[in-house]
């Protein structure tokens, strides 16, 4: 069980729904597969440095997650078929690479509380 | 002709004295690059997008390697431009 970690690009053409609906399916797909989703970001709407297939912005989805290596090929079989997706990009994570990532989720983490404190105060 | 020394300049050629060149990763401890932080990159690209030589940042042959591949990952999820004019 390797950690792997896989961003990908869906068109912006998409209405919010679909894009959820989009999101669902490779996060389903993956624990379909037995694999075991550590954590997920969207980085939402986001303007791209060159236009891909016309598109000049893009919904990032990044998704972390456990896995053994078959279940990587299937994933990007459906991200091949699948047109709503652009670009992906899925990577194994080194241990250095985990390390980072577990020290990036806690920071994280540790912003959004401070954000949920703040709205306490006021 | 004049003598060598006898030639004076207005201001002395400042000749600038060797930089010992450090690898900012081994000194801070920086064990690996992230991918997917479009600007920390940007530190290691020129204006017109292109991955400067480590003659110029003086990072080791180690993490030069590894700043290409995540410069690379990087333009492949259309973070970073392949090519650009004055990115900075």
């Amino acid at each position: 069980m390797n950690n792997y970690e896989t961003v990908f690009i869906l068109t912006p053409v998409l209405s919010e729904v679909q894009m959820k609906e989009a999101v669902e399916k490779f996060t389903n797909l993956l624990k379909s597969e037995g694999a075991e989703i550590v954590n997920e970001e969207n980085w939402g709407l986001r303007k791209l440095a060159y236009p891909i297939d016309k598109k000049t912005t893009g919904f990032y989805q990044l998704v972390e997650f456990k896995a053994n290596p078959q279940t990587i090929e299937t994933l990007e079989i459906n991200f091949r078929r699948d047109e709503r997706v652009i670009r992906f990009l899925t990577f194994r994570q080194d241990k250095f690479a985990a390390e980072y990532a577990a020290k990036r989720r806690n920071l994280k983490s540790a912003a959004k509380e401070t954000i949920k404190e703040t709205v306490k105060e006021i | 002709m004049a003598i060598q020394s006898e030639i004076r300049y207005l201001t002395p050629p400042s000749v600038d004295v060797k930089k010992k060149k450090y690898c900012r990763f081994k000194k801070s401890g920086i064990k690996y690059i992230d991918y997917k932080d479009p600007e920390f990159l940007k530190k290691f690209l020129n204006e017109q997008g292109k991955i400067l030589p480590r003659r110029i940042t003086g990072t080791s042959l180690k993490f030069q390697r590894r700043v290409a591949q995540a410069v690379k990952r990087a333009r492949h999820l259309a973070l970073l431009p392949y090519v650009t004019d004055l990115m900075k």
